[in-house]
């Protein structure tokens, strides 16, 4: 059985592949023999045989990882990621390396270095960044879960472009040892699935404390499918939602705000409590993260200078000189912005009036959230400020394309969990998804709300490119 | 505060970027752009408050990340200079310092 599911992912990944660019490796020979292996051996690992595709910034031995890069490009990293060591002993099977933006900054996966990914929805239009073709993936019914990062919504975003299910988890809850670091304080791997069963599943073998990642927390991992066993529509008497209304304002598209607002009411027909919640700083946050990310991200891309792995410039006789050009071009447009703002915010003379003022903003941030928190238990936001956008429609204004993360970045700034959930379509039959935030470690109570919601209005639409 | 080209010329030498005469033009009024925005940030009172450092949880505040001082496998020489642009005699070769 493994077998054949997994060959019906590599056909579909190869078929929609031109037109989607979803995939930078597939490993069809790899994957299959892994398959044929798993159901020799009668492997009962809670995700035997199940095919699974990983963002290219996670490292799987023997495969590439280029993170969308010119400056990785064929780098095959010696070892797994600490995620991908568990997931292949739970049975998983890896079919493919996905497409993403450059180290993971974008938001709309145009920047990777090896063009662009398309929305299955409508292939003239963006899945959103920058795993977007993680969520691409899941989303052309290509493989039933992926593996993104999340650094200021990374996962979620894509996910709600996509039309699929999109975790950030609690900050420490999943290990980043193998995860190719663009913010360390912010950065956490992410899952994508259709289900939420498939979520909760890939969740719990994944998670836990790592002693390769000094940042992960000693913090019992539970079961994260119990909860989701039973028909829940009782069981959400009760369940205490947060509603930020001045986050449903300006640069809010009025289809969006509109479905989401509905999603309100059928947790409220549910038996929730709604309940009125402010975030008086959240709109500082995309200055913040701006500040923080990049400043963080020019310190780990030093490491990319062609001594040790990747590309190395030709002609350069002198270190130096090949360090600079190396980078030059190396690296694309977007991560010289970042490397270059984060630079300045951490240079002589700038350090406290940016990076040290942004990091006192995030401990105001982060005490709105646990604020929030004492009279919730999870908080509605949209995840996106607008459905997905045409391609090339934003890649001359850089500021415009951070505004997509507006309601993203918080839960980053903060650590605390975020989870996409598809809610509809707009009137041009593009994806709309709701966001739930909670309070730290609150995985369980994300996953029963989308559980809940899902039961009483299941997204059941497919994209025009399916496999 | 103005942001100019030598500014951002001073930054990518910092950052061992070498930018040419196009990039330089167009990252400029990108770049002011960006800090112009975050510059927001001093509407707000940050008198007291402590600076946020790094993005531990309290739990993860309290995890003990030590290990006992053991030796214990790591990649080996081969393995290490398996991606290596130029290995020569089990180093990373690279060219002369001027």
């Amino acid at each position: 059985m493994s077998r054949q599911t997994v060959e019906f992912s590599i056909k579909a990944a190869d078929r929609l592949n031109e037109e989607l660019n979803a995939f930078l490796q597939i490993d069809r020979e790899g994957a299959v023999k892994r398959a044929e292996e798993i159901e020799k051996n009668g492997n009962q690992g809670v995700l035997a045989g199940v095919p699974v595709a990983v963002k290219d910034n996670i490292c799987v031995r023997g495969m590439q990882t280029s993170c969308g890069s010119r400056i990785l490009g064929d780098y095959h990293p010696p070892y797994n990621a600490t995620v991908i060591e568990r997931l292949v002993n739970a049975g998983a099977v890896i079919i493919g390396k996905t497409n993403c933006d450059e180290f993971a900054m974008g938001s709309s996966n145009e920047n990777s270095a090896f063009g662009p990914v398309r929305n299955p929805w409508d292939t003239t239009r963006v899945p959103g960044g920058s795993s977007g073709g993680s969520a691409t993936a899941v989303a052309a019914g290509i493989v039933p879960v992926a593996l993104g990062s999340d650094t200021g919504g990374s996962v979620r975003q894509p996910a709600s472009l996509c039309g699929v299910l999109g975790l950030k988890p609690t900050y420490g809850r999943n290990s980043r040892y193998g995860l190719v670091a663009f913010a360390s304080s912010l950065d956490q791997v992410g899952v994508f699935a259709r289900e939420v069963n498939d979520l909760a599943a890939v969740l719990g073998v994944i998670a836990g404390r790592d002693p390769h990642d000094s940042t992960t927390a000693d913090v019992a991992v539970p079961d994260y499918t119990a909860a989701l066993k039973n028909d829940l529509k009782g069981d959400l008497k009760g369940a205490r939602i947060g509603f930020p209304a001045a986050l449903f304002g300006k640069g809010l598209d009025e289809e969006v705000g509109t479905k989401v607002k509905a999603v309100v009411d059928v947790y409220r027909e549910l038996g929730a409590k709604i309940v009125e919640v402010d975030l008086p700083n959240a709109g500082y946050a995309i200055a913040v993260y701006y500040i923080i990310a990049t400043a963080e991200a020019s310190s780990n891309l030093a490491r990319f200078d062609g001594v040790r792995y990747g590309f190395r410039a030709e002609e350069t006789p002198e270190l130096r000189q090949m360090y600079r050009k190396t980078r030059e071009e190396g690296f694309g447009a977007e991560v010289k912005r970042r490397i270059m703002l984060g630079t300045y915010v951490l240079s002589a003379g700038y350090y406290d009036a940016y990076y040290r003022k942004a990091q006192q903003v995030r401990t105001l941030i982060k005490n709105d959230f646990l604020n929030a928190f004492k009279n919730c238990d999870a908080i509605i936001t949209p995840t996106s400020p607008t459905p997905a956008f045409a391609l090339g429609e934003k890649v001359d204004d850089p500021l415009a394309m951070y505004l997509n993360d507006i309601y993203t970045v918080t839960a980053n700034l903060a650590g605390i969990p975020g989870l996409s959930v598809p809610c509809g379509l707009s009137s041009t039959r593009l994806p709309i998804g709701f966001q739930l935030l909670g309070p730290y470690w609150s995985e369980p109570t994300l996953l029963k709300l989308a559980h809940g919601y899902l039961q009483d209005h299941p997204f059941t639409e497919r994209p025009p490119v399916y496999a | 505060m103005p942001i100019n080209e030598s500014d951002i010329a001073k930054v990518a030498q910092l950052a061992h970027l070498e930018l040419g005469e196009a990039e330089l033009k167009t990252f400029v009024p990108q770049i002011t752009e960006i800090v112009n925005y975050v510059e927001q940030l001093n509407e707000l009172d940050t008198a007291n408050v402590e600076p946020a450092i790094g993005g531990l949880t309290p739990e993860g505040a309290k995890t003990d990340s030590s290990r006992a001082d053991e030796i214990f496998g790591s990649l080996g020489q081969k393995e290490a200079l398996a991606e290596a642009p130029d290995p020569a005699s089990g180093h990373f070769r690279v060219p002369k310092v001027l």
